[in-house]
C-alpha cells in the first residue's frame, strides 16, 4: 500500500528542510538505504536515505521546497498504484502545515492568503463527531495536543511530539502519528553503542526550582537587555595597604578582619554616588533611577547562584557593610535567605578572583543595569625609570552593562572614578 | 446443549436451589398462584407449596423488610420486585437495613437474600415504569449487584448469589424474558465478580452489562464489516467491578466505549470511564465515550422512547469515534 515518505530530523535541532535535490525521479525504484534526496538543515546539507521500499509514486516537496519535520515529502508504493486519495490527502497536510506557520507570523489583520491557509487546515482535519469533541478541541491556543497513548509511545521512541503533524481531531497526535514516524525514521538517533563503564557515567538529574529560576532569569537577561563590556585594569597595592592598617588593630583587639569586599562594595557605592546613571532600571517606557546603592554580591552555593543585598551602601561605612555581609554570607551559603534579602539589587558583584580568574564577563541581574566582574589579584610588571620596571598587584574590573540604560561613556566615566578610587582610596574623602 | 429462555434459566436457578437447600424460599408479588408476572416462578408453587413460595401484597417496603428480616433469622430469601421501577417504594429498608445489618452488627447478623426483577427501559411504559436504576443499588456498599445478560449467565449467577451470605440485587429486564440461548443441564456457578468476554477483538473495548450486551455485539458485527475489531466486554457484575479484565482489554485496544442504559449522571458506566480514564491514562488513544440513555425522563412516544436508549448505531457511531474514523 503506498505511504508517504515524511521529512526526517537530520540535525538534533532540526525543525524544517529544504530539498537540495531529488536524487530519485518518480517512476523510480527504491530500496532501504538509497539516496533519495539531499536535505539542507539548518547546519548543512544532508544526504535522506530511505528507510522505505517500492517505487516512487509522487514527489510532493519540490527541488528548493522546503518542509517540517514529520510533514510528507514524496510517496512510495506498488507500481501502477492509484494514490490520487493519498496523494490529494498529503497536499491538503502540507498546505495545512504551511497555513499554521502562516497563521503563527504575527501580523494585526489576517491576509486573504492566511484567510486560505486557515480554511486549507480546517479542511484538513477530519470531521469529527459530536462525541468526540467531548474533551477539549483545537488546537488555536498553541498547546500541542496529543493522546496519552501517543505522548508515552513518542518517548519511548524518542520521537519529540512537536516534530508531528497529528491526524485525530483538532490535529491530536495520535498512536497511528507515532507508527507512522517510526516508520519513516523520523526519531532521535539510536542511543550510542558499545559504551564502556568508566569512571564517569551519564548522570540525568531533575532541575531544582532554584535552577530554574536562576536559568529563565539569566536567560531572559542575556535575551533581552543588550550587553557590552567594559574592561580596566587597577592597581590595588594601596587599597591592600589600606585594608591592612585598619585590619591590624582590629585583629589586636581580637575582631574579625574586614574582607575585601567591604572595601569593594564601598567604593563601588561611591563611584555610583558619582555617576547616578548606573543605578538605574529598564522600564519599558521609562528607566527608573534608584535613589540608593544597594548592592548585591553573587554567592555560590550548591544549587546556583544567589546574591544577598547590601542596602543602602553609599549612606554606610566600610564596617557597617562588612558586618552585614558577615551574616548574609553564611546564610546565603546555606539557602537560609529571606526573598527580600537577595531580591531588586540596583547593581550586582560577582567575584571569582579566589579561583585565580584573572577576567571574566557575567551576566546582568535584573533589576540591575549592571554588573561589576572582579577578577583575580596577580603582579603585573609596570615600567619603571629608576629599576627599569616593578611589579605592582594589579586586579582587572569587568563591568557589564545594559545598554538601553547605560551607554559606552556613562559606563566608562564609571570606571574611570572607581579605578581612581581603588588607586588612591583616599580619594573618597573628598 | 438445551437452548432454553432468559425465565426459564432463572426459574431453573431457583428451583435447584430451593431443592438444595431447605431455607431458600421466594416471595413476591404474584410469583406463587399467578406463576409470577412474567412467568419466572412458574409451578414453583405446585413443587415447594405455600410455606416456601409466598404471594405478597402490594407492599414493597413491607414485603422487602420482611425478606430482610428472615435472612437474620437464618433463611435464605428470594425477594422478587414486579419491577425495579417499584422498587423505590422498598429502597429505605434496602438501603438502610439490608446493606448495613451485617457490617452494623459487627457480623452477627448475616444478609443472605437476593432481590430480583426486571430493570431497565422496556416498552411502552411511559416514565415512571422505565427506568434503569442500577447506579442506585451499585452506589451502596453492602450490596452485591449484578446484572447477566445471557441465560447461561443469568442461572449460573442467580445460584452463586443466592449461595451468597451478603444481599445481592439481581437485575433482569423485562425484554431479556424471551431470549434463549444454551444452558448446560449439569450444575454449574458463575462468580460474582468476574466480567466477561463475550467478543475479543483488538481495535477498541466496548463495554456494558445487562440487555445492551446484545446491542454492543451487533455492534462489534456492524464494525468487523469494516474491518474494525471490536471487544465486548460483559460486566456481569456491578459491585464489585472486574477492573482487571476491563484494564487488560483496554491496554491492549486503547480506546473505550462504555454503554450504559441508565441516565448519564453519576451511574455505573461514567464510573467505568472515570476509572479506565484513571488507571489506563497512558494506553488511551482517544477519550473515553459513554453512550447511555438520554438525561430526560422515558417519553411515551414510541420513537422518541428508542431514540432515547442507546442503539447499535449509537455504539458504532462512538466506537469509530475513539477510533477517530469518519
Amino acid at each position: 500500500m503506498a505511504e508517504a515518505i515524511l521529512m526526517i530530523s537530520l540535525s538534533p535541532t532540526m525543525e524544517k528542510g529544504t530539498i537540495a535535490g531529488w536524487q530519485k525521479a518518480v517512476g523510480d525504484s527504491i530500496t532501504t538505504g538509497d539516496l533519495i534526496c539531499e536535505v539542507e538543515t539548518d547546519k548543512a546539507t544532508m544526504d535522506y536515505e530511505s528507510t522505505q521500499e517500492g517505487t516512487l509514486l509522487s514527489i510532493l516537496v519540490d527541488q528548493g521546497g522546503s518542509a517540517k519535520v514529520g510533514d510528507p515529502i514524496a510517496i512510495v508504493g506498488k507500481e501502477g498504484e492509484d494514490i490520487a486519495e493519498l496523494e490529494a490527502k498529503l497536499k491538503k497536510q502540507l498546505a495545512s502545515s504551511e497555513g499554521d506557520e502562516k497563521a503563527t507570523t504575527p501580523k494585526e489583520t489576517s491576509s486573504p492568503a492566511q484567510e486560505k491557509a486557515k480554511q486549507a487546515s480546517a479542511a484538513a482535519s477530519p470531521p469529527a463527531h459530536r462525541e468526540s469533541h467531548a474533551g477539549p478541541a483545537g488546537s488555536d491556543d498553541g498547546r500541542l495536543k496529543a493522546s496519552p497513548l501517543a505522548r508515552r509511545l513518542a518517548q519511548e521512541a524518542g520521537i519529540r511530539l512537536d516534530a508531528l503533524t497529528g491526524s485525530g481531531p483538532g490535529g491530536r497526535i495520535v498512536k497511528k502519528d507515532i507508527e507512522t514516524a517510526k516508520t519513516a525514521g523520523a526519531y532521535a538517533p539510536s542511543p550510542v553503542q558499545s559504551r564502556v563503564p568508566g569512571r564517569m557515567q551519564d548522570r540525568v538529574e531533575p532541575v531544582s526550582g532554584k535552577r530554574a529560576i536562576i536559568a529563565k532569569r539569566l536567560s531572559e537577561s542575556m535575551r533581552q537587555a543588550p550587553h557590552f563590556y567594559l574592561d580596566i585594569d587597577v592597581e590595588a597595592s594601596r587599597l591592600a595597604r589600606l585594608r591592612d592598617s585598619l585590619n591590624r588593630p582590629r585583629q589586636k583587639r581580637g575582631e574579625e578582619k574586614l574582607s575585601f569586599n567591604a572595601f569593594l562594595i564601598k567604593l563601588v557605592a561611591e563611584a555610583i554616588t558619582r555617576n547616578q546613571n548606573i543605578n538605574a532600571s529598564w522600564e519599558g517606557d521609562s528607566i527608573r533611577y534608584y535613589g540608593s546603592v544597594d548592592i548585591g554580591l553573587a554567592v555560590a552555593q550548591k544549587e546556583g547562584l544567589i546574591t544577598p543585598v547590601v542596602r543602602n551602601c553609599e549612606a554606610k561605612g566600610i564596617a557597617a557593610i562588612d558586618e552585614e555581609l558577615k551574616e548574609l554570607i553564611p546564610r546565603a551559603q546555606a539557602g537560609r535567605l529571606t526573598p527580600e534579602e537577595y531580591e531588586g539589587a540596583s547593581f550586582s558583584i560577582t567575584n571569582l578572583g579566589s579561583w585565580g580568574i584573572s577576567r571574566f564577563t557575567a551576566v546582568i541581574n535584573p533589576p540591575a543595569s549592571a554588573i561589576l566582574a572582579v577578577g583575580a589579584l596577580r603582579q603585573v610588571p609596570v615600567p619603571d625609570e629608576e629599576l627599569g620596571f616593578r611589579f605592582v598587584d594589579t586586579m582587572t574590573l569587568t563591568l557589564g552593562c545594559d545598554h538601553r540604560v547605560i551607554d559606552g561613556a556613562v559606563g566608562a566615566a564609571f570606571m574611570a572614578d572607581l579605578k581612581s578610587m581603588m588607586e588612591e582610596p583616599g580619594m573618597v574623602l573628598l | 446443549m438445551a437452548k432454553i429462555a432468559f425465565r426459564e434459566a432463572i426459574r431453573q436457578a431457583i428451583e435447584e436451589e430451593m431443592r438444595r437447600d431447605d431455607s431458600v424460599l421466594l416471595m413476591g408479588e404474584e410469583v406463587a398462584q399467578y406463576n409470577g408476572a412474567y412467568k419466572v416462578t412458574q409451578g414453583l408453587l405446585e413443587t415447594f407449596g405455600s410455606k416456601r413460595v409466598i404471594d405478597t401484597p402490594i407492599t414493597e417496603e413491607g414485603f422487602t423488610g420482611m425478606g430482610i428480616g428472615a435472612a437474620m433469622a437464618g433463611l435464605r430469601p428470594i425477594v422478587e420486585w414486579m419491577t425495579f421501577n417499584f422498587s423505590l417504594m422498598a429502597i429505605d429498608q434496602v438501603i438502610s437495613n439490608a446493606a448495613k445489618t451485617r457490617y452494623m452488627s459487627g457480623g452477627q447478623f448475616k444478609i443472605p437474600m437476593v432481590i430480583r426483577g426486571p430493570n431497565g427501559p422496556a416498552e411502552f411504559l411511559a416514565s415512571q415504569h422505565s427506568q434503569a436504576l442500577q447506579s442506585f443499588y451499585a452506589h451502596i456498599p453492602g450490596l452485591k449487584v449484578v446484572a447477566p445478560s445471557t441465560p447461561y449467565d443469568a442461572k449460573g449467577l442467580l445460584k452463586s448469589a443466592i449461595r451468597d451470605d451478603n444481599p445481592v440485587i439481581f437485575l433482569e429486564a423485562e425484554l431479556m424474558y424471551s431470549w434463549e440461548g444454551e444452558v448446560p443441564a449439569e450444575e454449574y456457578l458463575i462468580d460474582l465478580d468476574k466480567a466477561d468476554v463475550k467478543r475479543a477483538g483488538k481495535d477498541v473495548t466496548l463495554i456494558a452489562h445487562s440487555k445492551p450486551v446484545r446491542m454492543m455485539l451487533q455492534a462489534a458485527e456492524k464494525l468487523a464489516e469494516e474491518g474494525i475489531e471490536a471487544e465486548v466486554i460483559d460486566l456481569r457484575s456491578l459491585r464489585p467491578i472486574d477492573t482487571e479484565t476491563i484494564y487488560k482489554s483496554v491496554r491492549k485496544t486503547n480506546r473505550c466505549v462504555v454503554v450504559d442504559e441508565a441516565w448519564p449522571v453519576a451511574s455505573v458506566g461514567s464510573h467505568i470511564g472515570f476509572l479506565v480514564g484513571r488507571d489506563c491514562f497512558d494506553y488511551l488513544d482517544a477519550p473515553v465515550q459513554l453512550v447511555s440513555g438520554e438525561d430526560v425522563p422515558m417519553p411515551y412516544n414510541h420513537r422518541l422512547e428508542l431514540a432515547a436508549q442507546p442503539s447499535v448505531e449509537k455504539v458504532v457511531r462512538a466506537a469509530k469515534s475513539v477510533l477517530y474514523v469518519d
